[in-house]
């Protein structure tokens, strides 16, 4: 086991190496800079700024300056866009807070989505499992985009209960419309995934087995279904958390959060190349280090796989 | 027992509204103030930052009139008022002037503010290890040496301004502008704290340390989610400043900034492009159109890598008269924008718009004559003309597009529109690599130069390559004249005779503002707003 996380690990290095360096070359190839403005600066000060930001350095060498700082000092750069700020500081002021929505939407995803799934399942077309598959169809159709305005209509304009926007760490009612907007669609997923999984579970030998020696239903379903029905849900998990945590441009922008979704898209916009690529390598790393943990999990509930 | 409870909450509440109101010169006497002294204000964008020597954007210039203060402020009419410069001397040739600080102006950490605050920011601002996008401010500005300095060739002790003593600034120009100290109103003139500025670097801007001179103080600025001010009590006329906390909220989406504003979370916000007669209609007393100084334009590409035909100038004319200006600003805008013949806004100071043949026309006859010319210069149905027309993503600018289109297609030219991602578009403009592109310009400063020097040859600024002699030399001559006005009037005229842009519509700012926020300036074209002259009302 131990070995096999240490040779996932080591692969992860290249992987990593390779998206920071296509990413890089992908964003210098994008037309514009981040010094391009609707006021064309005058050639005296384009010049200082690419050498302020070593922007006057052929590529290679960039690169170079750039993986070595990131490497040996952990030090993502200064924003190109936001002057006084560092991708560090930056990262650090809005990772806590997709964390804390993210986080919050994906619990509330999973428990909502696999009881609707297994409740559906057992009681397959009974007007229990129609309702459960018409809501988790209903959210997987609603783009948060759509869902986000409505929640705001319902909730700030006609019964003044929450916020209309902003964020607080101290204040809860600020996370709920977040919450509600970016978890909908995974739940809607996670439910769909749990019942097909589980209607095909309940269908299998071992099951049969269990109710032919008489088990409780109960027991059945939470003791042998239940476990090896989670597998394919598991590893949707897996790119589902890390997609949470980093956030939703759609709801930073909506509900003016001040997450980092919103700073990944906006530093594509700016060419901020800096953010995008401490952001990008952010991602990247979550990204590799949770299909590592899924695979762990995996083996943990399915006996059948050993690594 | 519970008449002593009702007569102490009786006092709370007067004593809550009671002080304020009795100290401030701009409050009216009588008037009932709120017992929170709150603005909260709609920003489309974050700041990029909070250094007044690297802020290169409106709102950032907002939110740093509050922080700083610099030489001049402006009234609600856009004149200039002493800020820190109480008086000042200019010398015969108009090349020197000294202006006289005020006395017991201080920043927040307590340190006086001096004439070498002022330099200190000046020559940061011109160094080229700072790198400021806004360096050209000082070119612009003609202070004496700013180019060299700028590019690295003379030393910033070159640059033309020094501290005669600790309350005596002096500035030297290359030229002399007569706008000079309307300019002094950018947040890029502002002094900064030296001693703070080289302890933290570049993050002196930080709340927690951050040390500024304005009537508030920096208390939080979270990327993305909010900045917050609170008013600073070592302002020297901190006695005559209602508004205690402001607030300033990044909301992109100008239909959810709406929503927010109408759930009471926001004061002020931009109305969305179309809806302004509705929430006139709907908030006669919150909604208003002041005009802003800023023009929209569609831009001809006369340069080598342009289209043959736009060279013609029977061309360029025959395209801008035939675009129906009247149903731009009526139909698709309706917020109070004006119809633009002159590429100068109608609202800028010292400028009366000239006359000049196509302002006078009606459409028709505008239509008539732009057929006329197209068919002299060898267009026609028979001869269609092919252009490309080109605007950075965005349904306002594509709802204008496609209705120039339509003015353009009796004429029988044939019109691509291209849409380009906003980096994509400024790169393709200033590289010259279209046809016809949209373009607009906001005044930097109130005067009618701030329009007009940009397509003057030695501009910057060339999209679309125009030059004419007569013109360069007529704003050459505007530096130094006693009426510039008379120069100004015949530039438009040349613009209007050679076309180099197609003036669209000259902007307004159509917006909500909270009923209870008063003294916002809405005679000012620049609306600079200061909290410290603005106050809540009581509901």
């Amino acid at each position: 086991m131990i070995v096999y996380i240490l040779k996932r690990l080591a692969i992860a290095i290249p992987t990593l190496l390779t998206l920071i360096i296509a990413s890089f070359v992908l964003m210098h190839v994008a037309p514009g800079g981040p010094f391009t403005a609707e006021r064309a600066v005058p050639p005296e000060v384009l010049a200082n700024l690419n050498a302020k930001y070593g922007l006057d350095q052929p590529l290679w060498k960039q690169i170079g300056t750039y993986l070595w700082n990131v490497v040996a000092h952990f030090d993502f750069g200064p924003s190109f866009t936001y002057k006084d700020r560092s991708v560090n500081d930056i990262i650090a002021q809005g990772f806590p807070v997709t964390l804390t929505y993210g986080f919050l939407s994906f619990i509330t995803a999973v428990l909502v989505g696999v009881s609707l799934g297994v409740t559906a399942a057992i009681k397959r077309n009974s007007w229990l499992d129609y309702l459960a598959v018409g809501i988790s169809i209903g959210a997987q159709v609603l783009p948060n985009f759509v869902m986000a305005p409505i929640l705001v209509l319902i909730f700030t304009l006609a019964l003044h209960w929450l916020p209309g926007g902003g964020w607080s760490f101290d204040d809860p009612r600020f996370w709920i419309m977040p919450v509600i907007a970016l978890s909908t669609s995974y739940m809607a997923s996670i439910a769909r995934i749990t019942r097909s999984s589980m209607l095909e579970t309940l269908s299998s030998n071992h099951i049969r087995t269990a109710r032919a020696k008489g088990l409780p239903k109960r027991k059945i379903i939470l003791r042998h279904a239940l476990k090896p029905a989670l597998l394919p849900v598991i590893s949707y998990l897996g790119p589902a958390f890390v997609s949470m945590i980093t956030g939703s441009v759609i709801v930073d922008v909506y509900f003016t959060t001040g997450g980092i979704g919103k700073s990944f898209v906006d530093s594509a916009l700016n060419r901020d190349y800096a953010v995008m690529m401490g952001i990008t390598i952010l991602l990247g790393t979550l990204t590799i280090l949770f299909n590592l943990v899924v695979d762990i999990i995996y083996g943990w509930i399915d006996p059948k796989i050993r690594y | 027992m519970k008449s002593i409870a009702a007569i102490s909450a009786l006092a709370l509440m007067l004593g809550s509204a009671a002080p304020v109101l009795a100290q401030s010169s701009h409050v009216p006497e009588g008037t009932k103030l709120a017992a929170n002294q709150t603005f909260t204000y709609w920003m489309q964008d974050d700041l990029k930052t909070l250094d007044p020597d690297l802020n290169t954007s409106k709102d950032g210039n907002d939110v740093l009139h509050q922080l700083f203060e610099g030489l001049y402020d402006q009234d609600a009419e856009g004149n200039l008022v002493p800020a820190l410069a109480t008086s000042f001397d200019v010398s015969d040739d108009k090349m020197t002037y000294t202006f006289h600080l005020r006395e017991g102006a201080k920043w927040s950490n307590g340190d006086p503010v001096t004439a070498q605050d002022f330099v200190y920011a000046w020559q940061r601002l011109a160094n080229p290890n700072t790198a400021s996008d806004y360096a050209w401010y000082m070119e612009l500005m003609q202070v004496k040496n700013a180019h060299d300095v700028i590019a690295g060739e003379k030393p910033l002790t070159d640059l033309g301004v020094k501290a005669i003593d600790d309350m005596t600034l002096e500035v030297q120009l290359e030229t002399p502008i007569p706008y000079f100290r309307q300019m002094l109103v950018n947040s890029s003139t502002f002094p900064v704290p030296q001693k703070v500025v080289e302890k933290f670097g570049s993050e002196w801007t930080k709340p927690e340390n951050m040390v500024s001179n304005g009537a508030y103080n920096l208390k939080s600025w979270k990327i993305g989610e909010s900045i917050e001010l609170v008013k600073s009590d070592s302002y020297w006329d901190a006695a005559n400043t209602t508004l205690t906390d402001l607030k300033f909220v990044p909301i992109t989406d100008l239909n959810q900034a709406l929503t927010r504003y109408e759930a009471g979370e926001l004061d002020f916000v931009q109305t969305p492009a179309g809806q302004y007669p509705r929430l006139k209609d709907e908030y006669p007393d919150q909604a208003f159109a002041p005009p802003r100084s800023c023009s929209y334009s569609y831009i001809f590409n006369v340069g080598d890598s342009g289209p043959e035909a736009l060279k013609d100038v029977r061309v360029r004319k025959a395209l801008s008269y035939a675009i129906n200006r009247d149903i731009i600003v009526d139909k698709i805008l309706k917020g109070g924008q004006k119809p633009a013949y002159s590429w100068t806004h109608w609202a800028t100071a010292g400028f009366t718009m000239p006359e000049t043949d196509y302002s006078t026309m009606t459409q028709d006859e505008r239509m008539a004559k732009a057929k006329e010319l197209l068919k002299e210069a060898g267009y026609g149905p028979e001869n269609p003309l092919k252009l490309r027309l080109m605007y950075n993503t965005s349904s306002d600018h594509k709802k204008l597009a496609i209705a120039v289109q339509q003015f353009w297609k009796p004429l029988g030219i044939d019109v691509t529109l291209e849409n380009y991602e906003w980096k994509v578009y400024l790169e393709k403009q200033q590289q010259h690599d279209f046809d016809i592109s949209r373009y607009g310009w906001c005044a930097d400063y109130n005067e009618p130069s701030t329009y007009l020097d940009v397509l003057t040859s030695w501009s910057d600024q060339d999209v679309g390559e125009w030059k004419d002699p007569a013109y360069d030399a007529l704003l050459k001559d505007s530096k130094t004249a006693a009426d510039p006005q008379a120069d100004y009037t015949k530039a438009e005229q040349i613009l209007a005779e050679q076309m180099p842009l197609a003036p669209v519509y000259h902007y307004s700012l159509p917006m909500l503002l909270n009923s209870q926020i008063k003294g916002y300036p809405f005679e000012n074209v620049e609306l600079n707003w200061y909290a410290k002259n603005m106050y809540r009302t009581a509901k």
